[in-house]
């Protein structure tokens, strides 16, 4: 494994060399060289638009599987609340936790108590006024990394708690050392996840070293044994502890309710986060306290590693939500300060300049525009490169050459052939 | 210094939608040159301003851009009306935009005050009648 760890992978033998990825991805962070598509792993940010659009579901994205669960005497699973919105006529979240435990696990703890949890710390962070305003959620990974490579103003800007899933992990572990008595190295924290982002998170994480979870498994894996599982339950334990405005957190604009004010935004879709970001970075965004931005549409029930619609998702977890109490989750004393991150966020300056040196870069870039004028500038992908802007800066990087633009390969080709029947 | 990098953008007076292209191109060149953080927000915000005057006022117009390793220099002219008062125009609040302009939420009389706020050199050349021109220059502190 090199520097970054990366959820998204590539199936190459299923992958043809066609550019549905390479133009759909957010941050240019694809290409495709001989014939097959290349994940550039440092501008990479896990957000799983390429396993969406490959047609022949060539990207793929590694995730614990339900064999890993045996490895440990105690395991907790921690699922995220778009599992909840993932079964058809489904009354009760107690009957998927039921479910959960009949399957394999030890005992469950909603990531949705967690969110009540951060919810709270952050209503009361913008109480005492301590943040920088606007507040970005650091709950979507892929967003916090967006952010991290290319809006490095606004890294001061991110909620600086851990997301729910860490801090469900964390009191999930906590409890079960409390309950059994074991170490902690003898329990399992497994996240059931409806993103690759939230798995490399896991990973990798942004705020501390290590995170409290010791793996994720795809909402899609766990699935089919979850829902034969649960349709052979006998009786269904009463387990659910989760408010409606935890279970909210499943789609876009419940993190941004949950603060309880007017002056909030949610955005959602890795295109409008993008224009988002971008407004906010030039100060046309004000009068806003609070942003709330999910990589997927429809926010965390639109991840790719779910089985349903992200609309009907979102149909079931309001349904869910319904005849549920506002929260049911409050901060112990104490327990803000642990939310607290143990890592500063930074801005990862080196992933898409030219050159640490300035002027250096400059020459690059002067260089670039020089090449884009040739090129024919319509941004069709064959060369492997995204646009033709892209291709320029893999030549100047010393990465790519101008005869990889089938238009200036055809062009050279011509010239050559016009000279040699010239000479004839 | 022989080493600049010339921007050239033609700002359309047609559509609001629009005003925003040229400052975002040039905040991702300034990010992929690796400059100061500081001073690709300031450049970013200062023209997006001015870019907005041109199409709410003047009907479009262009910007010139150098990049030197050490500053930042725009050059945004129109053929617009001119601005009969600047010392006026330079106060905050005060605004001239139409009404449909200050629906969408411009016209708050903060354009220039704004621009000049984020900028650390401003000078504005102008005649009623003709246009205006002004330049910009945006210091890379070190």
């Amino acid at each position: 494994m090199g520097k970054y760890f990366h959820s998204v992978q590539l199936d190459a033998e299923r992958c043809c060399g066609c550019t549905n990825c390479l133009k759909r991805c957010p941050t240019e962070a694809i290409r495709v060289h001989n014939g097959k598509a290349k994940i550039l792993s440092e501008r990479c940010i896990d957000c799983g638009e390429c396993i969406r659009i490959c047609p022949h579901h060539a990207k793929r994205a590694n995730s614990a599987t339900i064999e890993e669960i045996k490895k440990f005497a105690y395991v907790v699973a921690i699922p995220a609340p778009a599992l909840f919105g993932q079964f058809n006529n489904l009354d009760s979240i107690d009957v998927v936790l039921t479910g959960l435990k009949k399957m394999g696990f030890d005992d469950v703890f909603e990531v949705s108590r967690a969110a009540e949890l951060v919810s709270e710390a952050t209503r009361r962070l913008i109480k005492e006024d301590k943040l920088k305003k606007p507040i970005i959620s650091s709950a979507c990974p892929a967003v916090v990394r967006l952010i991290k490579i290319r809006f490095p103003e606004l890294c001061g800007n991110v909620l600086p708690l851990f997301a729910p899933i860490e801090v469900a992990a964390r009191i999930a572990r906590r409890e079960a050392i409390a309950k059994t008595g074991l170490k902690s190295e003898e329990i399992g924290v497994f996240f059931i996840t409806p993103c690759p982002a939230k798995v490399t998170e896991i990973n990798m994480p942004n705020y501390t070293d290590k995170s409290a979870c010791d793996g994720a498994i795809a909402v899609s894996r766990i699935y089919p044994v979850l829902t034969h599982t649960m349709d052979h339950l006998t009786e269904v334990e009463s387990l659910g502890q989760s408010g409606l405005m935890g279970i909210g957190w499943a789609t876009s604009g419940g993190e941004a309710a949950a603060m309880l004010g007017d002056k909030y935004l949610a955005a959602d879709g890795i295109e409008n986060v993008i224009r988002v970001l971008e407004e906010l970075e030039d100060e046309h965004i004000r009068n806003v306290d609070f942003i709330e931005l999910n990589a997927c549409s429809g926010g965390c029930v639109g991840g790719v590693l779910n089985v349903e619609n992200p609309y009907v998702a979102q149909a079931r977890i309001q349904n869910l939500r319904k005849f549920l109490p506002v929260s049911l989750n409050h901060l112990e004393d104490g327990e803000l300060d642990r939310m607290l991150w143990e890592k500063e966020l930074a801005y990862d300056a080196d992933i898409f300049r030219l050159d640490k040196d300035i002027s250096k870069a400059m020459e690059m870039m002067s260089h670039m525009e020089g090449i884009i004028e040739n090129l024919p500038q319509l941004d069709c992908g064959s060369c492997g490169a995204p646009t033709c802007r892209a291709l320029a800066e893999d030549i100047v990087r010393g990465k790519a050459k101008e005869t990889d633009c089938i238009f200036k390969l055809r062009e050279k080709i011509q010239n050559v052939y016009d000279q040699l029947k010239n000479t004839i | 210094m022989s080493n600049a990098i010339h921007l050239h953008y033609e700002v359309s007076g047609e559509d609001f939608t629009r005003a925003g292209e040229a400052s975002g191109a040039v905040k991702k060149r300034l990010k992929s040159l690796g400059f100061n953080p500081d001073a690709i927000r300031r450049t970013a915000i200062a023209m997006y301003e001015a870019e907005i005057n041109m199409v709410i006022h003047a009907d479009g117009g262009f910007c010139d851009v150098d990049i030197y390793p050490d500053r930042i220099e725009i050059l945004l002219s129109d053929h617009g009306p001119g601005i009969p008062d600047v010392e006026k125009a330079m106060q905050e609040g005060y605004s001239t935009a139409p009404d449909n302009v200050r629906s969408l939420g411009f016209g708050a009389g903060m354009g220039l005050p704004n621009i000049k706020k984020y900028s650390d050199e401003m000078r504005i050349e102008t005649t009623i009648g003709v246009g205006t021109n002004l330049y910009l220059t945006v210091k890379v502190k070190t």
